[in-house]
């Protein structure tokens, strides 16, 4: 018979607690709240009030589609008022997480914010403009599936593609296809602020009826002398082409730049403005999509609470890439059934080795039987 | 002495075995990949119905002044908390909600309505019991430190008390629950680690503190205010309220792993244990009852204590497809598939631990062939050459044949002395 010994040891990961959205602001409603939490223990109040309206919960953000407009044939526009908790004073350019509950489960992506936090705040709404992509399961189902009166989880509007208040003098925008959902919030902003002077903006759509938010772009610019728009149907004018930036608009070199498009389109813009020594000017937002759309074998798996990261084979577990690299892992029965290892997915994709079911970002993963697939991030 | 050698005693090859993972893993795949909408749906609307029946039940308390509303008032808040531990609490935080993604319902955020801390259960039942099943020395489920549940304990005056305790237990469940994973007993030996134990008493002390404010001194205090309630009238509602829930939670708890024919294992069976192996044990260690749509659903689905254990992360609401599948691997194997109906694996619980009161010396059975715990060694007198497909019915010879046959020659010898002895008695 081999060694009668096994040692026993685990380190249970906390029960994570609820957070709630807003409670500063809300000093009062807050108060009530702990004071209710007496006798709702171990839950909030919020957890019973939801029931009743699922925006009555500050638990977790949540909102409720009042509107799905119809912008061009494969895009459309979400209005979505949403519960307590949500702060409007977002800065225009930044995007907003979107859940969906799709067979079950909640699928999260991150989408732009297109209203103005100067309109959202009186009407208590905001909005997300979202293009259906072909390979994408969600852009589609947002952009045909959804009906007035879902319920959406929100994340907190986030992002440093914002447009600051007052506005610079004279400003560029490049963008392409839905890349104009950011700057969008930002003109509808500007023009609300009554700060547009000198805006040039160049847009590529690949025909004209592709063009989004056409008859408001064409309504400023007869409003405002300041703003210049210049569409480019790049199906049958072609891409734009940087290195000929200069016809187009001669004093770019002078202009706080904003753009938003393919990561072609980003690469070049990032090589110009390098080149010009000009880097500070140029304010690029790139699609979570772009970033994570090659699932590799294996990856770079970095640990954001503990700053530390490591390169792994697609077959090593999570837990094990942790512990090698010094970080102190939660875990327990290491064979998957006992949930004491589970961390948020902040990042990049992993995929279940028993099953090789892939988890997308915004999930919670075991990683005692999860591996890298891509690089990714975790909340360890 | 329990079993030391789970293939041996399954009659069981290795490729047997593997075979059997294949097809157990078979099973759990299918049951991922159709998870969906439905599942979704029936969790989400098993939360919102029990969280009514506790409002429902708390406004009976308060408003009602006559005895039957108290008593109908109690008895729907025992049964909102039971479902709230069982079929939701228990469940969730074994992670059967989690692909939902949905953070609400959630294994690393759920916090259950009892004085137990869900993390420390999620350490001691998720893992210490999930893991080590039934194997004496580690799953601390067996016996609870203070029980004798199965003869391979060595027996000690302190378990005369046995009945006693189990009564106390099955009380003052929860309370056994949230203190398990403080191992009061180390602590009294001073074999702890101080600073740990300190963590979690503190742990502890949160959740118990907020529980016992709720249910003794807000809910009470709140209600008096109500012309209809007292102080007196709600608090004796809530402890009777958890008496009942940890009494049923204890029953069905108990009817798992107890009741007769349910195994129990030397720590050499972990050694190098294959995930087959694991299953195996899985399944000679726990035990089903008969049950219908409500005893299933007050249950916890814990009436397929076995299913649960093969799949613990499984949602609950298909388990009952599930054991239609086990049982038929069950009958390939010819392994046992422990069940019965509720009182009779509930009353050979309690049996069982009558007995064990008693010393070695009064009981008839040894720990290799006992209801409670066998091990290899009873088959012993089994000629080699037992296991094979019998050539008469083309069926498989293992396990649950070579019970049978030990069985029946044991009730043949024992036939065979009465038969010898009534001379004795008339003399």
């Amino acid at each position: 018979m081999a060694k009668n010994y096994i040692k026993v040891s685990a380190n249970v990961a906390d029960t994570v607690r609820p957070k709630i959205a807003g409670a500063k602001d809300h000093p009062g409603w807050h108060a009530l709240r702990t004071i209710a939490e007496r006798i709702t223990t171990p839950l909030l109040p919020d957890d019973y009030l939801k029931l009743a309206n699922p925006l009555w919960s500050a638990r977790e953000l949540r909102g409720r589609v009042v509107e799905v407009r119809q912008e061009t044939v494969d895009s459309a526009t979400l209005v979505i008022k949403p519960g307590w908790g949500f702060s409007f004073d977002y800065q225009p350019g930044q995007y907003v997480g979107i859940g969906l509950l799709v067979d079950g489960r909640w699928r999260w992506r991150s989408y732009s914010l297109t209203s103005s936090p100067v309109t959202s705040a009186p009407s208590r709404t905001i909005t997300i403009t979202v293009k259906a992509m072909p390979e994408g399961f969600l852009s589609t189902h947002l952009v045909g599936g959804v009906a007035a009166g879902t319920i959406v989880r929100l994340a907190a509007p986030k992002g440093n593609f914002t447009m600051p208040d007052p506005a610079p003098a004279s400003v560029l925008f490049i963008t392409a296809g839905s890349g104009i959902t950011p700057v969008m919030s930002m003109l509808r902003t500007l023009s609300r602020r009554d700060q547009i002077t000198d805006i040039v903006h160049l847009h590529s759509a690949p025909t004209e009826s592709d063009l989004m938010f056409a008859a408001e772009l064409a309504e400023l610019q007869r409003s405002h002398p300041g703003y210049r728009l210049h569409v480019r149907t790049t199906r049958d004018q072609g891409r734009l082409d940087f290195s000929r930036l200069g016809d187009e608009v001669p004093d770019w070199r002078d202009r706080q730049t904003w753009t938003c498009g393919p990561e072609g389109m980003l690469t070049a813009a990032e090589g110009l403005w390098s080149a010009a020594g000009l880097h500070e000017q140029l304010h690029q937002e790139r699609f979570a999509a772009a970033r994570t759309a090659v699932h590799g074998q294996g990856g770079t798996v970095e640990f954001a609470r503990s700053g530390k990261s490591v390169t792994v084979d697609a077959a090593t577990p999570l837990m094990e890439a942790g512990e090698g690299a010094g970080v102190q892992m939660p875990f327990g029965c290491r064979m998957g059934i006992c949930q004491s290892c589970v961390v948020g997915l902040l990042d990049g994709h992993v995929r279940d080795l028993r099953t090789g079911v892939e988890h997308e970002p915004g999930s919670r993963v075991q990683t005692c039987i999860s591996a890298a697939s891509g690089d990714c991030v975790l909340d360890a | 002495m329990a079993i030391t050698d789970v293939p041996a005693f399954a009659h069981l090859t290795d490729a047997d075995i593997e075979n059997l993972a294949f097809e157990l893993d078979t099973i759990r795949q299918d049951i991922e990949d159709s998870r969906g909408g439905r599942d979704s749906r029936y969790i989400r609307r098993t939360i919102a119905a029990q969280r009514a029946l506790e409002v429902a039940a708390r406004l009976m308390l308060a408003a009602g002044s006559k005895r039957s509303a108290w008593w109908a008032g109690t008895v729907t808040l025992g049964l909102s908390k039971i479902i709230e531990n069982m079929e939701i609490g228990h469940n969730v935080m074994h992670g059967q909600w989690d692909w939902m993604n949905d953070p609400e319902i959630h294994s690393s955020t759920w916090e259950w309505d009892m004085s137990g801390a869900s993390k420390h259960w999620r350490f001691t039942h998720n893992f210490m019991h999930h893991k080590y099943t039934n194997i004496l020395g580690m799953d601390d489920d067996v016996g609870y430190g203070t029980l004798r549940v199965t003869r391979d304990q060595k027996w000690k005056p302190f378990n005369l008390g046995n009945i006693l305790y189990n009564t106390i237990l099955a009380i003052g469940f929860e309370w056994g629950v949230g203190l398990q994973h403080l191992e009061l007993g180390k602590i009294s030996k001073g074999r702890d680690d101080r600073a740990a134990t300190m963590k979690r008493v503190k742990e502890f002390g949160v959740k118990a503190g907020h529980q016992v404010a709720k249910d003794y001194i807000a809910y009470p205090a709140l209600t008096s205010l109500s012309p209809w309630a007292s102080f007196t009238s709600t608090l004796k509602a809530n402890a009777v309220a958890n008496v009942i829930r940890n009494v049923w939670s204890n029953a069905v708890i108990f009817c798992g792993h107890f009741p007769d024919g349910a195994e129990k294992f030397t720590k050499t069976d972990m050694v190098g244990e294959t995930k087959g192996q694991w299953y195996l044990r899985q399944m000679l260690g726990s035990a089903n009852f008969e049950n219908g749509p409500a005893l299933r659903f007050m249950s916890g689905n814990l009436c397929y204590q076995i299913e649960h254990h093969l799949y613990p992360d499984l949602p609950s609401n298909r388990l009952h497809e599930i054991s239609l599948r086990v049982k038929d691997v069950c009958d390939k194997y010819d392994l046992p598939y422990t069940t019965g109906s509720f009182l009779v694996q509930y009353g050979k619980t309690w049996r069982t631990i009558a007995k064990l009161s008693l010393p070695d010396r009064y009981l008839r059975d040894t720990a290799d062939d006992a209801p409670e715990t066998r091990s290899e060694r009873m088959f012993s007198e089994l000629e080699p050459g037992f296991v094979a497909v019998d050539p008469t019915t083309g069926r498989r010879r293992g396990l649950k044949t070579a019970i049978a046959t030990v069985r029946q020659w044991r009730r043949d010898r024992r036939t065979a002395r009465e038969a010898a002895t009534p001379d004795d008695l008339a003399a």
